[in-house]
């Protein structure tokens, strides 16, 4: 998984620490953090396995996967809280693996916050300041600073029992961002949080990254939240990274079928390459016939491949694509089958088709029109049709 | 209060409350009146006086021994806060150590052992090592009784508390021994401090152990008050009774707050 994106650097450049230690020779071009070959064993069971990731300065990375894949596992080895059995974690060059958490310049957002439930807000912001011996002045102007960068004025004397969970939620973020660190790590920041107040928290995590430029670690299972939030994505499996790329190749390109399951919905048909011309290739599959796909870049080397569609490229029509699609109408693939089931979500529905060989194929429809005379009803007989560029060919 | 058809407090209820309660205070409650007896005669009623109370004031061997079983509680009650503490963190911090279980099962073992053998096993340990029985003899017994009762409060609530705040801590620049004093401490303290008025009530009235233990010239109250009932009741022990009831209520009553001030706060720091 070696997927350097070129899109979307951070547009700010990071500000630096002054009391950063200076990093060994030949540093230039070296990332923030390396994590180098990481296994962490827990008895017999290999919670991360050989785990390798680049993370640059002043990016904002998220580590999605299941419940169990080893996420935070990995990034309670970045805090300090479990030590690696094999590899090295570089900071700046500088293996802080064996270094305890209070030694090293990284912060962590707990997902139930984790407030000092006998200290104030201000007490609990003020908390690491204080152990790293700062003077009581600027102290209080640090404190003020986080307390208004998080929008939480007023509430300084306030016990946590005494705030909302958004309101904890902004504790715990001012907190960990009061010392500085070089990489704030984030478990779960959201989860705790309903779905408006998730979204709008999401918003200002973002504008509050992009401000301070300071690298953010998430851990999220919620695929939505990293795609919304991250510059890139590590999808973890069994300990392990799948892939690693923008949120945009992760769901246009995913790296397998099991990613290209995990993230979003899609359409799966097993089956052989039947012929090959230009730029294209027929691939046979046993439940949707024919169909005609892009070439991928590398060439194809096993032979029972999947053909992946994402149900928002799949369309459905009476009698199949527009006249203006004409030109390239030899190259569309065309299903016709019946629809089963239809979903109305609001903005988008979505249908089930079931095709003439029993096979399934899922269809995701904008609703741009507030009324739909071309809507769709169970037992009504479709043409779904996709194009060539809309497919993708897996291999494992 | 009216509109709880379901709930509806018969006179069944209430007679058998009654009795209850009756049957568990009614002796104690005789107690603390015929503590303010007049009569010389523990049985006959002869108005109201506080002559018992002032007797107990001028008699010089039964404020000894007050005195005495007060220090022993005091300082058998400080020792096994200490110890049980450290035994309830190592239990409930140190999942990892060889013997836990053993451990576990020698530290509650008190719990359940009669009085009467660990006090006798005690009096061989002392006779074995020559130690000279007094103060020190019973306040170590003492310890030894009250100390897992200590760790059983205590264990309780920080098995409750979230590990992830002393990690917080730890984060913020703590290290692992600063973080347990400033944010594990402060809030296993009222457990703490529920678990020393324990030990002191447990400390303060036991008879068994401390006659095993105690020597010439250090006896502690209930020592001296069972002597003295042998020799006949009379009503100034009446009135020493009512005393230490009043003072265990009083500590009794302050434990139970302070627990409740501990699990208050054990709310807040659970996730939502």
């Amino acid at each position: 998984m070696t997927d350097e994106p070129a899109t979307s650097e951070p547009p700010l450049e990071v500000v630096a620490e002054p009391a950063r230690p200076a990093p060994p020779a030949e540093a230039a071009d070296i990332p923030l953090l390396r994590i180098e070959a990481v296994v962490k064993q827990f008895g017999g069971f290999r919670a991360v396995d050989r785990l390798s990731l680049d993370i640059r300065a002043g990016e904002f990375f998220a580590l999605l996967g299941p419940s169990g894949c080893g996420k935070t596992t990995l990034l309670r080895m970045l805090a300090g809280f479990e030590t690696p059995d094999e590899g090295r974690i570089l900071l700046d060059g500088w293996d802080i693996a064996p270094l305890l958490p209070h030694e090293r310049p990284v912060n962590m957002m707990f997902q139930n916050y984790a407030l000092f439930p006998h200290l104030s807000v201000r007490d609990n912001i003020a908390f690491g300041l204080k152990r790293a011996g700062m003077a009581a002045s600027e102290i209080a102007e640090r404190v003020a600073e986080m307390v208004a960068l998080v929008k939480l004025e007023g509430l300084e004397k306030r016990k946590p029992d005494q705030l909302s969970g958004g309101q904890k939620q902004r504790v715990a973020l001012a907190r960990a961002l009061a010392r500085r660190p070089r990489i704030l790590l984030l478990d779960e920041p959201l989860a705790a949080l309903d779905k408006k107040l998730r979204e709008s928290t999401q918003a200002e995590l973002m504008a509050l990254q992009r401000r301070l430029g300071t690298t953010f670690i998430i851990v999220t299972h919620d695929q939505d939240e990293a795609m919304t939030m991250a510059d890139r994505i590590g999808v973890m499996d069994r300990g392990r990274l799948e892939q690693v790329a923008t949120p945009r190749q992760l769901y246009e390109a995913p790296a397998s079928r099991w990613i290209a399951e995990f993230v979003g919905d899609i359409n799966l048909f097993e089956g052989e390459v039947a012929s090959r011309e230009a730029g294209r290739l027929v691939i046979a599959t046993r439940e949707a016939g024919s169909i005609v796909v892009a070439a991928p870049l590398q060439p194809i080397t096993k032979d029972v491949v999947a053909v992946a569609i994402r149900p928002e490229k799949v369309k459905l029509s009476r009698r199949g694509p527009a006249s203006d699609d004409a030109d390239h109408a030899h190259a569309i693939n065309r299903l016709e089958g019946v629809v089963t089931d239809v979903g109305y979500l609001g903005g988008t529905t979505t249908y089930r088709v079931q095709l003439d060989s029993g096979a399934v194929l899922r269809s995701s429809m904008a609703n741009t029109a507030r009324i739909d005379i071309d809507a769709y009803s169970p037992t009504h007989r479709v043409v779904a049709w996709f194009t060539p560029d809309d497919c993708l060919v897996l291999e494992q | 209060m009216t509109a709880r058809p379901f709930r509806r407090i018969s006179r069944f209820n209430v007679t058998s409350l009654a009795l209850g309660l009756v049957f568990l205070y009614l002796p104690i409650v005789i107690l603390v009146i015929y503590s303010f007896n007049a009569s010389r005669l523990v049985t006959v009623w002869g108005g109201w006086s506080l002559r018992w109370y002032s007797e107990f004031f001028n008699d010089r061997a039964m404020l000894d021994a007050a005195w005495m079983s007060f220090k022993v509680a005091a300082v058998s009650a400080t020792l096994a806060t200490l110890l049980g503490t450290l035994a309830a963190v190592a239990l409930s911090r140190g999942e990892r150590f060889k013997g836990r279980t053993l451990f576990s099962g020698m530290l509650y073992a008190p719990l359940v052992m009669p009085e009467v053998i660990t006090g006798l096993s005690l009096l061989l340990l002392f006779v074995a090592l020559n130690a000279e029985r007094g103060f020190w003899t019973v306040t170590i017994a003492h310890t030894t009784l009250t100390m897992c009762f200590v760790t059983v409060v205590v264990q309780s609530r920080l098995g409750k508390l979230d590990r992830s705040l002393e990690e917080a801590a730890m984060d913020l620049g703590c290290d692992p021994l600063r973080a347990f004093v400033s944010v594990t401490l402060p809030l296993i303290l009222p457990s703490i401090v529920a678990g020393w008025m324990l030990a002191f009530t447990l400390s303060l009235d036991d008879v068994v152990i401390a006659s095993f233990t105690t020597g010439p010239g250090s006896a502690t109250l209930p020592i001296r008050i069972y002597s003295e009932v042998r020799l006949g009741v009379k009503p100034q022990i009446n009135a020493i009774c009512t005393l230490v009831l009043g003072l265990i209520t009083v500590v009794i009553v302050a434990a139970s707050v302070a627990t409740k001030l501990t699990s208050a706060r054990g709310e807040s720091a659970a996730p939502l």
